[in-house]
This record gives C-alpha cells, structure tokens and sequence, in this order.
C-alpha cells in the first residue's frame, strides 16, 4: 500500500505524537487563544448570517401561508385579514424583519402559524426526543464504524475486509425509510418464525409508567429506529477510518514500534489508530451537528415524535417563524459543533493553529 | 509498503462482538414484559378496561376549539363538547344536541333554541343555554376566538339566554346553516378565565372539563391523545373504557400496526394497502362512499371583486366549446377502474351521492358522456381545425396547450394527469402537469388553466357552494377571497341567495339541485369522480361500530360522533395465548444470550488484562 490514495487534507509526514514539544509552553498557549479567538468570531458572524438568511430565505417559498392553513376549512375573507394581522403579515417586508431580528436577538423566535405556540417552546419539546434517538444512533455508528473500519484497513484486501466495506456500501445505499419498513414488517409484525418484538412505532406505549419502567419502554422503542440509523450511517466512519489508517500504515514508527518487539495489536491499538483518528473525529463532530436535526424520513417511519416530523409540518404550510426558527436552531448547531471540532484539533495535533 | 503477518484475533475482538450480539439480545429481553404488555393492550385487555386505538396521521393544531382547524382536532373536539345539534346517522338530518328544539320567526331573523336540562359539564356543573350564549358572544366579540368557527357567527346580531334552557340568536339577515351551526359549546365557568384567546392552547390542564360523549384526559405532542368515556353523558355512556388516537407518520407503519394488532382502527388506506389488508384474518376492510369529489377546475379568467382581472389563464379556456370538448373526452370509466383501482364512482354533480337529498345528475339531453369523436367535432365546429401536424390552433393562430396544476402529494393527481394527456393529445390539444407541493401560490394567483380540485362535502352543503359565489372573489388582486376557482355568476349567485333563506328542507334541496345544474353546464368545473373513503378495523377488537350513513358509510371524520360513542368491544375471548406462548421462547433465548455474553465479557477482559501483561 502507497500513499498514492491518501486525500491532500489527511496527508501527514509524520506522526502526531513527533510533534509535540518545541515552542515554549506559554507561546503555544498563546498561539491557541488566538486561533480559538478567530474561530469563536467567525462562528458568531456564521451564526447571524444564518438569522438574517433565514428570513428572506423562507420568503422565497411559493405559498400564502394564511391560505394554506386554513385550506379546507369555511373561512371569510375578515377572518383571513385577522389571522394576516396576527401574524404581522399585513406589514412591509422590512418592518416585518426588523421585528424578526429585534426578537430573535432576544431568544424570541415568534409565533407558530399552525400551533399558536412559541417556536422556541415547540422545538424545546420536541428536541430531548430527536437527542436521544439521533444522539444515540451517531454515538453507536461511530463506534461500529471506527471499530470496523480499523479491522478493515488492519487486515485490508483479506475477505474480511472485502464483505466488510461490501456490507457497509450495500446499507449505506439502502435509503432509511424502506430499510425501516422492512425492519416494522419483520420484527414488530413478525414474520414466520420470527415473533413481533417491537413496537410498530412511537416513543412510548402511553401505559403511565414512569421511572425505569418508563427508560426500558422508551428503549424497547428506540431499538427499531436506532438499528435503521446505525445500518444507513456506519459505513461513512467505516471508510474514513479505514482510508485514513490505511496512509498511517506506510509510516515508519510503525515499523519501529514492531522492532521494538510489541504485538501488533498494541502497535495498532496505541500506535497507528490514535494518528488516524483526525478526520473521523472531524466527521463524528459534522455528525453530532446533524444529531440536533434529526433524520425526517426514520422520524416518519417510525412516528418518531422529533424535530424531522415539526420541520416536514413547518415546510408543508409554510409555516414562516417554525421554518425559520429550525433553520436556526440546525444551522446554530452545525456551527456550534464546527466550533468545539476547531477548538479541539490544536489539543489532538499541535500543528493546527500555529 | 507495509508488510505484516495477518495477527491473530485478538481477544478483545471476540470480547466485543460478544458485546454487540449481547446488546441486541438484551433488547429483546427488554421487549420481552414490554410485548406481553402491548398485546395485552391490544386485546383490549389491559389492566381491566377495553381500549379502542384510533391510528392518526394529522398533528393537532390545537386543542382549543376557537382555533382548532385540523380534522383531527375537530373531531376530537366532536366527542368532548356537545354542539346544539347533531346529524342523524342514518341520512344526516338534524338531530338534537345541546338543544332538544328549535324554532325561528316568521321573518327568520330571531332562532330560538330549547337546550335540554340533562346535560351536564365533567365537572359536575349545570349546561345551560348562558353557556352556549357566552360561546357565541365570545367569537362575536373577540377576532382571536372567531378564528376557528367565526363563519358561523359572522351574521349574528345579538345572543341571549333569557333563562338556563333558552338560548335567543338575532341575525342580520336569514341563515340556512342555523340548524348545522358546527361549534363546539364550551363550559363558561372554565373559559371565562382566559385572558388571550390567540395563544390559550387548552393542552395544559386534564382532563379537560366538556360535556360530549368522551372526556380528554391526557394528550402528548404527536404520541396520543387519550379520552375517557364521559359516564353521565346524556345520550348513554360509550362502551369502550377507554379511546386513544395514537399517532403513525407512515400510512404503512400504521397498517403493519393493525395487522399486529397494536391499533384497532387505521383510516385513509391507499388501494393497496385495502386489498393487502382483505384477505386478513380479523381485520374489516371499509370501502365506504366517500363524502369528497374529485374534478376538474379551469381558470375562468381570474378577477377580483373590483372588476380587476389577473392571473395568466390560457383565454382558449373561456370559450364554452372548448370546456365541452375537453370533458367530453374524459373517460370517467377509466379513471375510476384503474387511478381509483375501483374505489371511486363517477362523478358528474357537485355533490356526492352519499348526500341523497342534495345529490343531483344531469339528465341524458344535458349529460357531456365520454365521447372522443364529438368532441372533435365540437372543435371543429368551434374553429379549432387541427394543423398539418395533427394540433388544434386557435382563432388566433396559436396551438391549444393547456397547464394542469396538480398537488405533488397526491398519486391520483398525476395518475389522470397522464390520462388526460393521451385522452387530450388525440384531440390535438397539448397538455403540461405541472406538479407542485404547494399549488395555493399559483392558484391565488390565478396562474393556471386547470387544475385538480377537491373538497369535503358537509351534511349542509352551503359552504361548498358559497365558494363558487361572487362575493367570494378577493376584493381586489392583492387579497386572497374565500373563492375556490373565481367562478362568478349572476345565476349561480341568484339561486345561492336563494336557498340561504329557503327553511323548506324540500323547496331547498331543489334549489341547491338547480345551482349544480348550472355549474355543471357552466363547465368551469368538472366532477370526475367521488372516491370512497377507505379504511379497515380489527374485528377481534371491535365487535360492532355504527357507520355514517348506518348503511354503507365510514368511520373516520363523520359528522357526529357516533362511530366512536357505538363501538362495542369484542369479547374478550382471544386470550392472547399466541402473545404468551413466544414470550416463554424469546425469555428462553434471552436469557441464554445474556448469560454467554456476560462469561463472554468476562473472559475478554480476562484475557486482554493477561495480553497487557504480555507486552
């Protein structure tokens, strides 16, 4: 194996661990503040793009929203001027987003269309559910992935490797929401032999348990859509790692690190994985940004009660201050996450930030 | 180039895999009390009481029945507040609610109304006529509160309640819905308390007090809504002991759920998911007439109430031979038997059948049938000869090309989209569907030419018709009317006026006969089908339900709440042995793999400490 597929960004001469040491400690403290300072800044002005973007954004979306939410239903036209004005959208577009911003600068996202309820109340109850199922599903699939792609490279070209990365492209390309009814139609209605041990959907049976009856209930929920998420989303840490640890192979501490008599499970182990693990950890953090706005389709499926579900409502009105408020609130945590990913490589590999 | 000897497996390795297979053997232990749990409910036999599980798809808007618009909400709403009248099951007549009589004035401005002394709040308190008249003034007095039902309200000039079980509404000028006046009546003692009606969502407190067949006692954002039968409800308690709306996203998630048993009733089934459900043990199979009509709208030159036309409609459109020539080469037939897989039936009148007293069709003289070769020579007889190459053109040169809006979510939009391409294509007339999530921009707008239309038709048909009014049209191009396709007529307009103060129930449904006739002959619309509501139930869950119409009706979205307030359980007899039977096996297994995993873990950690030793 040569280098020769190794990414530009991935490319390393030598091993992280070779690095440390050199300028004095408070230079390089120094140094840090300065590249975290930069990188604090540049997300703050990334996150107020993304407050005034979201208004005129979502302006763009055809649709009377008035109309469309009472599509339907018997209304006069004085009772659409009255839900117009509620909604501030008899006003000029600027003074409409003057108002926008004066508010969301206070924390104020406005008010839902369709639920009459503050935005930020409604994505605060529906953002624990989308956490923990999502949040669950990236830490596993990291795992796996990590886990799976380190074996693959170990031993790559063996047939281990081959049915390895094979299965993982197979499910990666598998989309989420057949998987998941395939998942519904085998073990929670059963098939054959195979008895129905899953709920078909939800987040609870609504029995009024509560404690650790209630936790097992959530889990015995959660185990369907999770197993979906981790299926459809291992193998982009699979291969990351594997390709990664792949260019680490060719160095040279790791022929070092067997002459000096180790077994190669602790040269890999201790050696060669931690080199490797820069852009998976990028990748794992991307992810943990993607965690916050969930995945709409295995949501569906599963009638998962989450933040993809409010957002696929919020769009179909269009329900102007939802869209816009979840637009920020995916868009905050994808910057946010970006955030904590810079402030930590100068901790994983001192040459970032010099 | 790295060379190395492949390295043995490590014990780790094995430790792990272990763990893997461990976990998801231990989750089905975990499943293990939770299943036995589900199918106990299933069977209707959790804890003592029957559960009757409604699958919904629709998120609730709103529990508060002044901004409440979602069918979900409303018909919750149905079943925990009693409105003054009701429909009759078996042919939506009036029946009585909240009132037991009620009678209006020669000049049918003042409606009087009995209310009856045995209905009472789930809170013990009277129901008397200040409360419905406290309701009513309410919406009349507060925009905020009219959001939801203020059309019914809008005419109402004074209400009163000169003693608890007379309720005296005023109006402006006569109304023919005052016997169908669709507003729940809520307890004033409790809403008298809120002090902003635009944000008070009622979803705080349970259970929540109400005087209709059920009470809500507990509801969780897109989980369930859970009701309780309402013990002292005047017309006799329901049967089952408890009714819970659970939520499913995924139309097909909510049938595998049926066939498992976990609800008892699924509503709104594709085609194929009602023939994969017939030949299911256990499971009804509903093809009931449906209550909505499926047509053909075309932009009849969009324009508003001050006389501004707007909007980009194709002209050729306006001319009358043109409309005829178009239907006259729909196959109804067809688009029945294969878009609506025979769960439809023709359509012609505005109508559908199911609402036998105002149903109308066309009689032979008048009837535009399936029939390609007049159309054609409709056409031609209009001025529209076909070019050289085979396309009709205009008086003014230009090829008949038309624009079909058509909703993207709907597969039976663009199913007759492609029909009436071919159907049309051979005429020489072009067609383009044009596809959106969101049709209402251009619609409003008034830039198509046609485009898929379709409503819920109620018991009083006023509204659907009151759509196709003049007075329906925006005010001007900038404003959004109540209007459905800017159809004005002086005629239609005349026989509207008309039976909105016509109280003869026969006198009435002649004249709502005779606005359809015009409709119909107007050709700005075109009824193409009434599809059948389809939905299934679990017969070992519920024994009998009352459909609406009692004959051959549906379950789902009635008028009333009689499907719900009749459904009597099944007999407990299915046991749910099949549940308990595999639930020994998979303890069995369970418990096994929890046992190899926990040694197998053991040994792994045993093992990786001596390797640690090793190095």
């Amino acid at each position: 194996m040569t280098s020769a597929s190794t990414p530009a960004s991935v490319a390393r001469t030598e091993p992280v661990r070779a690095a440390e040491g050199g300028a004095p400690r408070s230079a390089a403290a120094l140094a840090y503040l300065r590249h975290a300072a930069g990188k604090v800044a540049g997300a703050a002005v990334s996150l107020l793009a993304v407050l005034v973007t979201s208004f005129f954004l979502f302006r763009i979306i055809p649709g009377d929203p008035v109309k469309a939410m009472t599509h339907g239903l018997p209304t006069s036209a004085e009772q659409l001027a009255t839900l117009r004005h509620q909604f501030g959208l008899d006003q000029p577009l600027l003074q409409q987003f003057a108002d926008y911003c004066a508010k969301a600068l206070s924390g104020d996202l406005g008010t839902s269309f369709q639920f009459r309820a503050p935005v930020g109340e409604l994505i605060a109850q529906k953002l624990p559910a989308t956490l923990l199922l999502t949040g669950t599903a990236v830490v596993l699939y990291s795992a796996l992935g990590l886990w799976l792609g380190t074996r693959s490279a170990w031993r790559h070209g063996s047939l281990g490797d081959r049915l390895n990365t094979g299965v993982a492209l197979t499910l990666w390309s598998v989309p989420s929401f057949w998987l998941g009814l395939l998942l519904i139609i085998v073990f929670s209605v059963g098939m054959g032999p195979i008895p129905g041990l899953f709920p078909t959907g939800g987040m609870e049976s609504g029995t009024g348990e509560t404690g650790f009856g209630y936790a097992l209930d959530v889990a015995h929920h959660m185990v369907l859509p999770v197993l979906t998420l981790v299926a459809v989303g291992y193998a982009q840490t699979l291969l990351v790692m594997r390709s990664s640890l792949l260019d680490e192979m060719g160095g040279d501490y790791l022929t070092t690190a067997r002459a000096k008599g180790l077994r190669d499970d602790a040269v890999r182990r201790r050696h060669a994985v931690p080199n490797a693990l820069l852009p998976t950890v990028t990748m794992v953090f991307i992810n943990l940004g993607h965690v916050v706005a969930g995945s709409i389709l295995v949501e569906t499926v599963f009638s998962w009660p989450g933040l993809g579900g409010l957002f696929y409502q919020a769009l179909s009105v269009p329900d102007l201050p939802l869209v816009q408020g979840l637009f920020v609130v995916f868009a905050g945590a994808m910057i946010v996450m970006n955030l904590i990913a810079d402030l930590l490589y100068p901790l994983l590999d001192p040459r970032v930030g010099r | 180039m790295v060379t190395k000897a492949p390295p043995r497996p490590a014990p780790l390795h094995r430790a792990l895999r272990l763990a893997v297979a461990g976990g998801v053997a231990a989750a089905s232990l975990m499943a293990v009390p939770q299943t036995a749990q589900a199918s106990a409910a299933a069977d209707g036999k959790e804890g003592s009481g029957t559960t009757l599980t409604v699958a919904v798809s629709q998120s609730v808007d709103s529990l508060s029945p002044f901004l409440a618009q979602k069918l979900v909400s409303t018909s919750i709403h149905r079943l925990a507040y009693e409105y003054l009248t009701n429909f009759d099951p078996k042919d939506a007549r009036t029946v009585p609610g909240l009132a037991t009589a009620w009678r209006s004035s020669p000049d049918k401005l003042t409606w009087t109304y009995t209310i009856r002394k045995d209905s009472k709040w789930s809170d013990g308190q009277q129901a008397t006529a200040e409360d419905a008249a406290w309701t009513f003034r309410k919406m009349m007095t507060d925009p905020n509160a009219a959001t939801a039902n203020g059309s019914f309200t809008a005419n109402f000039k004074k209400v009163s309640a000169p003693d608890p079980q007379t309720l005296v509404i005023e109006l402006k000028k006569p109304q023919a819905t005052m016997t169908a006046l669709d507003v729940p009546i809520v307890p004033k003692h409790v809403w008298e308390k809120v002090s902003d009606f635009s944000k008070f969502n009622n979803d705080k407190q349970f259970p929540i007090v109400g005087n209709g067949p059920f009470v809500i006692t507990d509801f969780k954002v897109d989980q369930y809504i859970k009701l309780k039968p309402n013990k002292g409800f005047w017309r006799g308690a329901p049967k089952f002991d408890e009714l819970v709306f659970k939520y499913y996203k995924d139309g097909d998630a909510a049938v595998a759920a049926l066939q498992k048993g976990e609800v008892s009733f699924v509503p709104n089934l594709t085609p194929a998911q009602a023939a994969a459900l017939k030949s299911q043990p256990d499971i009804k199979v509903n093809d009931a007439p449906g209550r909505r009509f499926f047509a053909l709208a075309t932009n009849p030159g969009a324009r508003a109430r001050d006389g501004k036309a707007f909007g980009n409609g194709n002209k050729a459109l306006l001319d009358p031979e043109v409309r005829k020539a178009l239907f006259l080469a729909v196959d109804r037939a067809t688009l029945v038997d294969k878009v609506f897989q025979g769960h439809a039936v023709e359509g012609e009148g505005y109508i559908p059948p199911r609402f036998g007293s105002y149903f109308w069709q066309p009689d032979a003289g008048q009837r535009r049938g399936y029939d390609p070769a007049k159309a054609g020579q409709v056409l031609d007889a209009a001025g529209y000869r076909q070019n050289g190459e085979g396309k009709r053109v205009g008086k003014d040169g230009k090829p008949l090309d038309f624009r079909i809006l058509c909703h993207a979510t709907d597969p039976n939009d663009k199913a007759v989209g492609k029909y009436l391409q071919e159907w049309w294509g051979k005429l020489g007339i072009g067609l383009k569907v044009e596809c959106l999530d969101s049709v209402s921009d251009p619609w409003v707008k008034g830039d198509y030419d046609l485009a898929f239309d379709g409503w819920s038709v109620n018991p009083d048909p006023d509204y659907v018709l009151s759509i196709h009014t003049c007075g329906a049209l925006p005010a001007t191009p900038k404003d959004s009317g109540a209007t459905d396709n800017f159809i004005c007529d002086p005629r239609f307009d005349a026989l509207y006026a008309q039976q909105a103060v016509e109280y003869d129930a026969a006198k009435r449904s002649a004249l709502v006969k005779q606005m359809q006739s015009r409709l119909y002959d107007t050709g700005y619309m075109n009824v193409l089908a009434y599809p059948n509501a389809l939905e299934a139930y679990r017969t070992d869950q519920i024994r009998s339900i009352t459909t609406m119409p009692e004959a051959a009706g549906n379950l789902w979205g009635q008028d009333g709440y009689w499907s719900w307030w009749s459904a009597v359980p099944a007999a407990q007899a299915s046991d749910g042995t099949s549940g308990s039977s595999s639930t020994g096996v998979i303890v069995g297994i369970g418990a096994a793999v929890v046992l190899v995993v926990g040694l197998g873990i053991f040994l792994g950690l045993r093992r990786r400490s001596t390797s640690d030793d090793r190095e």
